[in-house]
């Protein structure tokens, strides 16, 4: 097997003391679509966040095609990065430019190709993503899906080796959502590179993932391909895949019991013992 | 000491520490401004775009503004002026006010507010949604993408405007004084003509306004670009822009007036 393009060895962050990853390993194989899956704030985007070097670990060591990203400097990083894209959560869409100088942006920045050229890749990566006829409009024009299509183009502009992608799924129709998996699945496998996916939507992407992580309280609870996760009987994966309330993951936040709160002894209030 | 007492005093400790703090990042902030402000000069047409946005959308502010002012000056110039049986030096006192004092200034105080609250807002703006992180994650430096050319375009604009202002503000004088109360035409062009020295007067009043154009574009690219991704933070540092930018502006003034025309 080839080296993988993404390793994550024993990798911990935190915030000031307040920690959000503890000892994490990952491995994003190339060609791969990887899933990183876990409740809202368990930390996913914070290690998309590392893998591209925008933070610094506490501790631990990432490689994406060997380089160690917490070492780079300034422009070995910069380097690596014209080799990553990244699709954020709500597109990140520059809003003064159209959404062809969106997807143009990095190729008038980083190559110093001739504009008819410029104009032909954008309008083929426009049409990857089903919007060529969406080339002039403004970021403001688009609907939800269609600014997160126009991102993923603007991200696949430089043919990257990996993609990652801050929850491609939220707030989505159920065309765009099954449009926006199918494209990921069909875009890594077209274009040869590697992506990771964020995402908290189980359902769909299980359908196109190759191996799926589940990061809760900051580790991996679990990991498996979609097959050993459906079958998985791991208390934190069913409560997750099957959407149930009770389990290990809490629905409430951490707090004082209500009683105390509310000053009422909620015994008595549901009748459970007498005054 | 009782607590009340120190409590005040920490408070303040506090505040001063944080403002110098502030100060020394804003510091940076500026040599990074500078610093990377190559793409400026390889991509001119980032500056011009600039260039437009803040000074030609200025126009019509600076415009009307100067004029208007240009008349009140005519009119309370004149009042005092015939008091002494010198009104047709009314060109020379509208003239020297204007591009000594009133042009950089007031042009400078309204390029705040126009210009400099909405260069806070947009950078703001920008961060909030995300924008400046994907333009990192893009291998973009966005002080030399974004911040420099929004810079240089302000430093451009802003003597350009101050002399649209004086310019207008002239104008405005003419018609109040020649076209309505009757000063003699030729005297208030001529006078002022003589009066006005193009090293003592115009060059010094182009300083100050170059040095505006500084304080103001750096306070709000860096109230911008500083600004917490919230609603609430970017209308603060909004906020903070304008009214940063006039006392500095204000403050400068003194300073550059002190050493340039009484040469402390």
């Amino acid at each position: 097997m080839s080296e993988p393009l993404v390793e994550i060895r024993d990798l911990s962050f935190g915030y000031g003391s307040r920690p959000i990853l503890k000892g994490i390993n990952l491995t994003a194989g190339r060609g791969q679509v990887i899933a990183i899956m876990g409740s809202s704030g368990c930390g996913k985007t914070t290690l998309l966040r590392l893998i591209g070097g925008a933070l610094r670990p506490t501790q631990g060591s990432i490689r994406v095609d060997g380089l160690s990203v917490p070492d780079l400097k300034q422009r070995a990083l910069f380097d690596l990065r014209k080799r990553m894209g990244m699709l954020f959560q709500f597109g990140a869409l520059f809003t003064d430019m159209t959404v062809f100088d969106n997807v143009a942006f990095q190729l008038r920045e980083h190559t110093d190709l001739p504009e008819a050229i410029i104009r032909d890749l954008v309008l083929m990566k426009l049409h990857a993503v089903g919007l060529r006829g969406a080339a002039d409009l403004l970021p403001s024009e688009l609907s939800g899906g269609m600014a997160r299509r126009v991102a993923l183009a603007r991200a696949i502009a430089l043919d990257p080796m990996l993609i990652m992608y801050d929850e491609p799924f939220a707030g989505l129709d159920p065309i765009s959502l099954g449009v926006t998996g199918n494209m990921i699945r069909r875009l890594t496998d077209a274009l040869g590179m590697t992506s990771l996916v964020v995402t908290h939507d189980v359902q769909e992407s299980l359908k196109i993932v190759d191996y799926v992580y589940f990061v809760s309280n900051g580790v991996i609870e679990a990991e498996g391909t979609p097959a050993e996760i459906r079958a998985s009987g791991l208390p934190f994966v069913h409560q997750f895949v099957h959407g149930e309330e009770e389990g290990p993951v809490p629905f409430h936040y951490p707090a004082v019991d209500l009683g105390v709160d509310l000053g009422v002894d909620l015994g008595v209030a549901r009748g459970e013992k007498h005054a | 000491m009782p607590k009340r007492v120190i409590s005040p005093i920490r408070m303040l400790g506090h505040r001063v520490i944080e403002s110098l703090w502030r100060m020394g990042v804003a510091a940076r902030f500026f040599a990074l401004i500078l610093m990377r402000s190559g793409a400026c000069v390889r991509r001119p047409h980032l500056v011009i775009r600039e260039v437009f946005s803040t000074g030609v959308l200025s126009l019509i502010i600076i415009i009307v503004s100067g004029m208007f002012v240009g008349m009140v000056l005519g009119l309370q110039g004149y009042d005092t002026l015939q008091t002494y049986g010198s009104e047709e030096a009314l060109g020379v006192l509208v003239a020297l006010s204007l591009v000594r004092e009133l042009g950089p200034v007031v042009a400078a105080l309204l390029f705040a507010s126009r210009a400099g609250s909405a260069i806070t807002a947009e950078i703001g703006l920008m961060r909030a949604t995300e924008q400046i992180e994907a333009m990192q994650m893009m291998a973009v430096d966005p002080i030399a993408r974004v911040v420099a050319p929004r810079f240089w375009g302000g430093l451009i604009s802003m003597p350009l405007l101050a002399a649209m202002f004086s310019a207008m503000g002239i104008f405005g004088g003419y018609l109040v004084g020649v076209v309505l109360i009757g000063v003699d035409d030729g005297s208030f062009w001529s006078q002022m003509q003589a009066a006005v020295d193009f090293g003592d007067d115009i060059l010094q009043g182009v300083i100050k306004s170059v040095v505006f154009g500084v304080a103001v574009t750096t306070i709000a690219l860096f109230e911008g670009f500083d600004a917490p991704p919230t609603a609430e933070g970017v209308s603060r540092a909004t906020t903070r822009t304008v009214v940063t930018s006039s006392l500095a502006i204000l403050a400068l003034d003194f300073i550059l007036t002190a050493v340039m025309f009484r040469g402390l």
